[in-house]
């Protein structure tokens, strides 16, 4: 594309040497490439966590680690899979490094404050990681932290909050750099209603993280200051009011869900979308959803304390809310559906991921209709159906849309292509696993299996047998998947700027992008998804 | 930068008038919170302080002469807060 | 210097562009008090006489004074901002001095409230509180997270405000330095001097590959001199904005925790 050669930024030496040149550059593809290695990082230990949660459930009574130890291991899972994957989820990663390109920028709004973010990301994950050594141990909580329990257990709770105060803080200022850029950055000629369906969504999304962050850093901040002082403003004893601290953790915990979510479902626009090779059908629909999503997503939160004594009226005013998320999510499954027909699909290992997105995520979504409603909710409520729900949307959603996006756009990031084959094989692993895994949970939930429980009635072992099983499966394909992926950085298979025909602007640049991603500003005429044959 | 050096901003005497209405705003509040007003007094306080507030928002803090885009993404930002709190109060109340 | 010049506006982002950032950073400071409100909220719902008969130990006249110093350094933030945009160097820094020694005097009669306090034994957790009633314990659990929540705004406000005090001091100094991959877009042609009437005064050779980087540099000789940084000015007024929102929150802080006895 370019006429004179101009060299990629991996190549591209900054002012420093190294190392440094990775962890001073304010080059938002660096940064991007910096998440993505620390998430993955804490990915492979939030997977470990959870073959040892399914490794100790394979059997009644103690397996392999005794019942406090399992107690720690389910809420440091927990807190590493939310706060430090699937929040920063496809974000911080895929937005960093994609969002100034897919408008026409040569950067984010502010490039010093993003690696400030990653910086805090880092910093708030050390001390998380810290607070399992240090104080009275690994906090036992479950991630949601609850009042009272939080405040009276002996593990090292004050520490493991204040990281995720720190990680909050992150995610605040990513957001802020986000919607500032796409206020304005947009390459000249780029109307909002011309943007790619991907920054649609990180837009929606560092609205979320702008609103909702800071509740959950003040709910993280009162339960330090409780713990040290015992102010009582959660306390019965002491006249507060424990609910009250489950409203504001789920003020912050459900838009969070969003968070992760939204941008998920724009990376998959893109990708059905160039997998198809069609216009996405009903754009303005998709970004009405979008931004439907994060606004109703304000109004639900409730749904998570049907059986905490919220009153009444709460509970059916916050289930009728529920619904309405319904629809918006229901538009954009029936657009994503209406972009494949007739489109010209071609099976290419990131449509896969993306296929069953819509099928997991499909699955994920009416399970928390089941949740929802008021009756249903309170006989399934705290059983595994809903462990089962939630892992569908998260993992089957987020996580293979994360999966995919990285398949998608790694030719562009590094300039190289994996061996698809594989890719495909690693997909359908994964897929087979993920469905031995979590289904059996569905079921368990119904019967009356509490989740976070050590020990069971025999009745429930032949499926938390398979259960585990498809662990196993999950595993060896995500080996698989990343083994590629590796392979792939190693070997020197260089993919062409375009290797899928896509439309939007980061295939017109070469791969591995130019410092700063474009020789000449690119002037924006028509809309993002204008395929050529 | 050409454009910067043009003034934009309000006169510095707009601003000290602003500042003597604040000051009359917390006086106000003062004297009625000594007067007996009952449920009503939260309401008077409450409904002084946005005053207060809106007048530093519009003029100490230029909202008045920002971009529309500004007073949007203002207005989305308190009633989201609104939007929480009432449905937090859906619990409250009726509990 | 005109390709200079435009290659530096590609980089550095418009003044508007950080005055977004700072409003969407304010936004996440409202919400963030926004939680504390709620709660505020809650429990005054729940408590109201307890909430009544707490209060009368709160000094109205200090908060009053805390008020008015508040307010009055909202002012000087806003006429500092208003005499740098004039040009006007030494108004704008002794506006700016005024807000943080306003700043400096809230800090201090808050410490001298809340010795105060404390001497009483009120302070959270404490048994002189605890052995009061429900409501008041909350009262005073609310009342020292969000001032003191507020005490640390003011407290990084002013330590924010001082910075910039000394970056619009100091004599504007600029420098740019373009190495040799940030030339690339200007490629091929020279940098040039020009006076008012495009009379070029001089000229570079041509900027080609062989170019390792570039440095401009300007320097004044006068350090009194009334020479204003521009940048500086996006600076103060993103400072001013912060300093504006600690006045707002105290705004309602003040009636809802000292006047409603």
């Amino acid at each position: 594309m370019s006429t004179h050669a101009s060299q990629s930024f991996l190549e591209e030496k900054g002012k420093y040497p190294g190392i440094f040149s990775w962890i001073f550059s304010t080059d938002h593809k660096r940064i991007g490439i910096l998440y993505l290695v620390s998430m993955l990082s804490f990915f492979a230990v939030g997977v470990m966590l959870g073959i040892m949660i399914r490794l100790e459930l394979i059997a009644p009574g103690q397996t392999i680690m005794p019942p406090q130890m399992y107690n720690a291991i389910f809420t440091l899972h927990g807190v590493i899979m939310i706060f430090l994957f699937v929040i920063p989820g496809l974000a911080a990663p895929f937005g960093n490094f994609f969002l100034p390109i897919l408008i026409g920028a040569k950067d984010v709004a502010f490039p010093r404050l993003n690696l400030l973010s990653w910086y805090l990301f880092v910093g708030g994950a050390a001390i998380v990681i810290l607070s399992l050594f240090t104080g009275g141990g690994p906090p036992d909580t479950g991630w949601t932290f609850y009042v009272p329990y939080s405040l009276r257990t002996g593990t090292n709770v004050t520490l493991a909050v204040f990281g995720a105060f720190v990680l909050g803080f992150s995610s605040i200022l990513t957001g802020v750099n986000f919607v500032s850029t796409i206020h304005m950055l947009r390459a000249p000629g780029m109307k909002l209603s011309q943007m790619p369906l991907f920054p649609w969504t990180l837009y929606a999304t560092g609205w979320v993280q702008i609103l909702a962050t800071p509740i959950l850093s003040i709910t993280l901040l009162l339960i330090i200051l409780e713990r040290v002082f015992g102010i009582g403003l959660f306390e019965a004893s002491k006249g507060g009011d424990p609910v009250l601290y489950q409203h504001l953790f789920w003020i912050y915990s459900h838009p969070a869900v969003y968070i992760m979510i939204l941008p998920a479902m724009g990376a998959i626009s893109e990708m059905i979308a160039t997998f198809s090779q069609k216009r996405v059908f009903g754009y303005k629909a998709m970004v009405a959803a979008t931004l439907s999503i994060a606004f109703v997503g304000y109004l639900v939160w409730g749904h998570h304390m049907f059986v905490s004594g919220q009153s009444d009226m709460a509970v059916i005013i916050f289930s009728l809310l529920t619904f309405l998320v319904a629809i918006p999510s229901g538009v954009k499954v029936f657009n994503w559906v209406a972009t494949l027909y007739k489109g010209r699909i071609s099976l290419e290992p990131p449509m896969l991921f993306s296929l069953s997105f819509i099928f997991l995520f499909s699955i994920g979504g009416l399970s928390g209709l089941v949740q929802g409603a008021l009756a249903t909710d309170i006989h399934v409520h705290d059983t595994t159906f809903v462990v089962a729900h939630f892992h569908y949307v998260m993992f089957g959603g987020t996580g293979f849309a994360f999966f995919g996006a990285l398949h998608y756009w790694f030719p562009k990031m590094f300039g190289k292509m994996y061996n698809k084959k594989v890719a495909s094989v690693a997909w359908a692993i994964m897929f087979v696993g993920f469905n031995v895994l979590y289904f059996p949970m569905f079921i368990m939930g119904m019967r009356g299996m509490p989740r976070r429980y050590y020990d069971y009635l025999p009745e429930f072992q032949p499926l938390h047998f398979l259960s585990t099983v498809g662990s196993w499966i999950l595993v060896t394909g995500i080996i698989i998947l990343f083994t590629n992926l590796i392979v792939a950085l190693r070997r020197n298979n260089r993919a062409p700027a375009n290797p899928w025909n896509g439309a939007t602007l980061e295939w017109k640049i070469p791969s591995p992008p130019p410092l700063e991603n474009f020789d000449e500003e690119p002037k924006i005429t028509g809309g993002p998804y204008e395929f050529t044959r | 930068m050409e454009k910067q050096s043009v003034h934009t901003s309000p006169s510095y005497t707009l601003y000290i008038f602003i500042w003597l209405s604040l000051l009359v705003g917390t006086g106000l509040t003062v004297a009625v919170a000594g007067v007996n007003l009952r449920t009503f007094a939260i309401v008077v306080a409450l409904l002084i302080a946005t005053v207060k507030t809106t007048l530093v928002i519009f003029y100490f803090m230029h909202l008045k002469y920002e971009d529309r885009l500004f007073r949007i993404m203002l207005i989305f930002a308190i009633s989201t807060l609104a939007v929480i709190l009432s449905l937090t109060f859906a619990d409250i109340i009726y509990r | 210097m005109q390709e200079t010049t435009a290659l530096i506006h590609d980089h550095a982002i418009p003044a508007q562009g950080a005055k977004i950032g700072m409003w969407l950073f304010l936004f996440t400071e409202l919400l963030l008090f926004g939680g504390m409100f709620l709660l505020y909220a809650v429990y005054r719902m729940l408590y109201p006489t307890d909430f009544h008969y707490a209060a009368t130990d709160l000094n109205v006249f200090v908060g009053t004074i805390n008020t008015i110093i508040l307010l009055t350094s909202s002012l000087t933030m806003a006429l500092s901002i208003a005499a740098l945009e004039r040009g006007n160097k030494k108004l704008s820094l002794a506006m700016l001095a005024i807000t943080i020694i306003c700043g400096l005097i809230f800090m201090v009669n808050k410490y001298f409230e809340w010795t105060t306090k404390f001497h009483h034994g009120i302070y959270p957790g404490s048994e002189a509180l605890e052995a009061r009633s429900h409501g008041e314990n909350l009262f005073y659990g609310l009342y020292f997270v969000m001032t003191g929540l507020h005490g640390l705004h003011v407290l990084i406000g002013m330590i924010v405000l001082a910075v910039l005090f000394v970056f619009i001091m100091k004599n504007p100094h600029e420098k740019i330095a373009l190495s040799s991959h940030q030339l690339k877009g200007i490629l091929g042609s020279r940098l040039s001097i020009m006076n008012a009437n495009n009379k070029t005064l001089w000229q570079s050779d041509l900027i080609d590959k062989n170019l390792k980087e570039m440095r401009v540099e300007l320097r004044y000789e006068d350090h009194k001199k009334d020479k204003i940084n521009h940048r500086d000015l996006i600076k103060l007024e993103n400072g001013g904005l912060y300093w504006h929102l600690v006045d707002i929150i105290w705004i309602f802080l003040f009636p809802l925790f000292y006047l409603i006895t």
